[in-house]
């Protein structure tokens, strides 16, 4: 497979977002959609590359999980979630023949597999490239920065949960960004809190505070803290747009104030 | 060794070394050679090492958060909490190493002796051994690629002296990888009782953990049964909410349709994640949570279910 990437298919693709976590389970991936979702409504053209390739999970988060990936002269379309191509998908999900078949290669079969997505996808005209990643600090999260890197990536979105086992991992994988001189754009603490719908009450299932000390100790921006909200994942498995969905809902304003600031601090034609 | 060329055959396939993409490889003689395809001796050398160890349980998921840290500390200090029982904790997540946070463990360090490493014993019974033991700082990353991790895995296999131990329980990262393919292949030898199956409720969750269930019929991996964590939420001034709804019917549905055995059920309680967070045993801090009584039943199914296992001699575990 060539190398060298091809100019041409990222060169429409005004602003990369990386979005990383050294701890499973915490929202990576929630946290993508979502961003797409809302950059969408914002009237941005949005690609989305969901680079986990073990546990591809955005297909389904967009209800377009079983569609087929087609070639073209440039290589491979990304799957359109919407009639209006306002979001774009390309996930090792679209490629398996079945849906339970698992993934299983060691790095350098990934690392190649990378490659290819961030060369042979043909994005076309894109104001923001969300590129969600699996957990951890290997293989797929070197292949992704080496082959983003001559594109500038804006920076990374770090996601968190609160507690001290998850900031844990999360504190390593800042340092991945460091070592690997990728700018962190800031900080997410999702799963923060639950608002009991019954009764208001608030837990904190997950404990509190994690992701702002996490932040502050290590000198980069705290974007904001998202609530456990089961409306939130009950639109991811089944596919319904949350934003557009439920604004009331009190996962809402933490995200849409998450995408905001990508919008401020990334501003694609007059906003 | 770090730069392999990115469509490498495979060190063990037939082109290994011969293919065009081997040109330029640092590793392209000794593929040539064919060494690449013989057995690793290491596998022998792991072999020896547990037969010392009866019982040796995987805990999977293919999707990470779930809980399997939190499942698998709690296992082993269920199953330690008789003094009878030696207890081995063996965390192979070389990325995002929790165990010892779980454990209480954090900052200790590992030692070597003249029979190979020795592990942290945080009982006399228990003891454990992360990679996060050989990290100096909590900031420090382990950014390596795959065969440096499997080489640091084989070494926890082959060097830590575990002694005479009932049951080794082996925490794994999310995904179906390196780490997961590395454990089964260097454990062939050694019979694996089998894989215990952490899941949540959605099918998020459930979509990866599909992926894991077959990954484990692949490489001949028994499946001792799967656990649905964060199950539901009760919450503290009214009643019970479903977090992460089992939109598809949750791992029951899962197990019924793929015939596999659905361990228990065990519900969100806040005081779970408070305690791993202190590094301490929820069973010893909140014995009587509902998840502690779930927790339990779990732990004895899955011994009932390794005393029923006889260790087979050369019919073997393995890729």
């Amino acid at each position: 497979m060539e190398a060298a990437a091809e100019p041409g298919n990222l060169a429409g693709v005004r602003h990369i977002i990386l979005v990383l976590s050294g701890k499973g389970g915490v929202g990576k991936s929630t946290i993508s959609t979502e961003l797409a979702l809302a950059l969408r409504h914002a009237g941005k053209k949005v690609g989305i590359l969901d680079v986990d390739l073990c546990g591809p999970s955005i297909p389904r988060m967009l209800r377009v999980q079983g569609k087929a990936v087609h070639q073209c002269d440039s290589g491979w379309v990304p799957v359109f979630v919407d009639q209006e191509q306002s979001i774009s998908l390309m996930s090792v999900g679209f490629l398996l023949e079945k849906p339970d078949e698992a993934v299983v290669w060691r790095g350098p079969k990934k690392n190649a597999l990378i490659k290819q997505f961030v060369s042979d996808v043909a994005w076309g005209q894109l104001d923001y490239l969300v590129v969600d990643t699996p957990p951890g600090t290997s293989d797929e999260h070197m292949a992704v920065v080496d082959a983003l890197r001559p594109y500038s990536p804006l920076g990374a979105l770090v996601v968190t949960t609160p507690q001290a086992v998850s900031v844990g991992d999360v504190r390593r994988e800042l340092t991945f960004c460091k070592k690997v001189g990728l700018r962190v754009i800031g900080v997410v603490e999702n799963m923060s809190g639950f608002v009991c719908p019954h009764c208001a009450e608030c837990t904190n299932i997950f404990s509190r505070g994690g992701g702002e000390e996490l932040a502050r100790h290590a000198g980069v921006p705290f974007l904001g803290s998202v609530p456990l909200d089961p409306e939130l994942t009950r639109s991811l498995e089944e596919g319904r747009d949350f934003i557009q969905g439920f604004p009331e809902s009190p996962a809402f304003p933490a995200l849409s104030c998450i995408a905001q600031k990508i919008l401020n601090e990334a501003p694609v034609g007059l906003c | 060794m770090e730069e392999v060329p990115h469509d490498c055959p495979g060190v063990s396939s037939a082109q290994a070394g011969r293919g065009a993409s081997c040109q330029g490889c640092p590793n392209q003689g000794i593929c040539a050679s064919g060494a690449g395809a013989a057995p690793d001796p290491a596998i022998e050398e792991i072999k020896e090492r547990m037969k010392t160890v009866k019982h040796k349980i995987l805990v999977l998921s293919g999707k990470g958060g779930v809980g399997k840290s939190t499942f698998s500390a709690h296992l082993a200090h269920g199953l330690a909490e008789d003094e009878n029982t030696q207890v081995a904790l063996l965390d192979i997540d070389i990325c995002g190493p929790s165990i010892p946070k779980i454990m209480g463990l954090e900052g200790e360090q590992v030692h070597q002796s003249g029979s190979g490493w020795s592990p942290v014993f945080l009982e006399d019974n228990l003891g454990v051994m992360s990679v996060g033991f050989l990290l100096s700082s909590p900031d420090d990353a382990v950014i390596w690629r795959g065969p440096k991790k499997n080489g640091m895995i084989k070494q926890f296999l082959r060097d830590v002296d575990w002694g005479e131990v009932d049951y080794l329980i082996v925490d794994t990262p999310p995904g179906t990888s390196d780490e997961h393919l590395s454990a089964v292949q260097y454990l062939a030898a050694a019979h694996i009782d089998g894989a215990v199956i952490i899941t949540t409720p959605q099918e998020v969750s459930l979509q990866d953990v599909r992926k894991e269930i077959s990954f484990c019929h692949k490489v001949k991996l028994p499946i001792i049964g799967v656990v649905e964590n964060m199950s539901s939420f009760t919450c503290p001034k009214c009643q019970e909410s479903q977090i992460f709804p089992p939109t598809t019917g949750g791992a029951e549905v899962m197990c019924q349709d793929l015939k596999v055995p659905l361990l228990g059920k065990v519900p969100l309680d806040p005081r779970i994640g408070k305690s791993c967070d202190k590094g301490e045993s929820f069973f010893a801090e909140v014995p009587d949570s509902p998840a502690t009584l779930a927790y339990r039943s779990i732990i004895q199914r899955i011994q009932e279910s390794c005393s029923l296992r006889q260790p087979k001699g050369e019919n073997l575990v393995g890729s």
